[in-house]
């Protein structure tokens, strides 16, 4: 059932991703161009998704399990340290040169567009080349 | 500053559906979205590889749901340098798995649950994404 879940949650998340045009480069690029034709949209759709799932993460992670598995999975990492910062920084560079962050560019390889092709083919270069690199904790 | 383009109603409209996905994941599989992770992980990593896998694919799948069931087309415009999608592409996977997650996963998951390490992360790469658009538009 959770082979189910997770195709049917993928499903959901990228229909959100069209809904809102956020699989649009442009749309998104609209939002990062603060200082000229600024698109507050991308703001918009982090507020409609945080309006849903932070009440409803504070509901559920008081439940004993999740439906389908046996625990609840996830890191709760505290660490503020130069790897954050720097991780996110070079992810917000990408970002703002193409404007393409995951999701919408693995979404938007459906409508068969050469250019977020080369462009998820380079993310999942970055995404390989990560187990190259050192850190003193890869707390990741 | 000069606002154009904007659509308010579907932004809340998919961020709602965003949401929704987001809550379902965690109480059904237990598990935060965040895209970057779930990607790499596809690639890199045994563990729930299956899940990840069906996950990406509904997330690849969904485009072509939605235009068969609406008959809407998809536009989309996207930069055509082929040096700048590379550059832009790898930046984008390397400095999500150094800073340990892209726009969902820190932006949505992280700050749903009021995470300081990722409300720290979404304004890092939301400063730098602004600043590489301005610097982009003044060359």
């Amino acid at each position: 059932m959770n082979k189910i879940a997770s195709l049917i949650v993928g499903i959901i998340f990228g229909i959100g991703l069209v809904i809102s045009e956020m699989i649009n480069p442009e749309k998104v690029l609209g939002f990062l161009d603060l200082f000229g034709n600024w698109d507050p949209s991308l703001a918009f759709v982090m507020i409609g998704a945080l309006a849903i799932s932070s009440p409803l993460f504070h509901i559920i992670k008081k439940k004993e399990k999740p439906i389908f598995v046996e625990n609840f999975n996830y890191t709760n990492n505290k660490s503020l340290n130069n790897q954050l910062i720097v991780g996110s920084a070079l992810f917000g560079a990408g970002w703002g040169l193409i404007g393409l962050c995951p999701g919408p560019a693995i979404s938007s390889i459906a409508l068969l567009n050469i250019n977020s092709i080369i462009f998820v083919v380079a993310m999942l270069l970055g995404f390989y080349f990560f187990k190259f690199i050192n850190f003193d904790n890869k707390n990741v | 500053m000069n606002i154009t383009n904007f659509t308010p109603i579907t932004a809340i409209l998919g961020g709602v559906l965003i949401g929704l996905a987001v809550a379902m994941f965690f109480l059904f599989n237990g598990r935060l979205v965040g895209i970057s992770g779930i990607a790499a992980n596809a690639l890199t990593n045994k563990n729930n590889r299956f899940d990840n896998i069906l996950f990406l694919l509904g997330l690849l799948i969904a485009p072509i749901i939605y235009s068969s069931f609406t008959g809407n087309e998809i536009k989309i415009t996207i930069s055509d340098s082929l040096l700048l999608l590379l550059i832009a592409g790898f930046l984008v996977g390397i400095g999500t798995r150094i800073g340990g997650g892209c726009t969902s996963g820190h932006g949505i998951s992280g700050i749903g649950r009021f995470s300081v390490r990722s409300f720290v992360a979404t304004l890092t790469f939301m400063i730098v994404g602004i600043l590489t658009v301005l610097i982009k538009n003044f060359i």
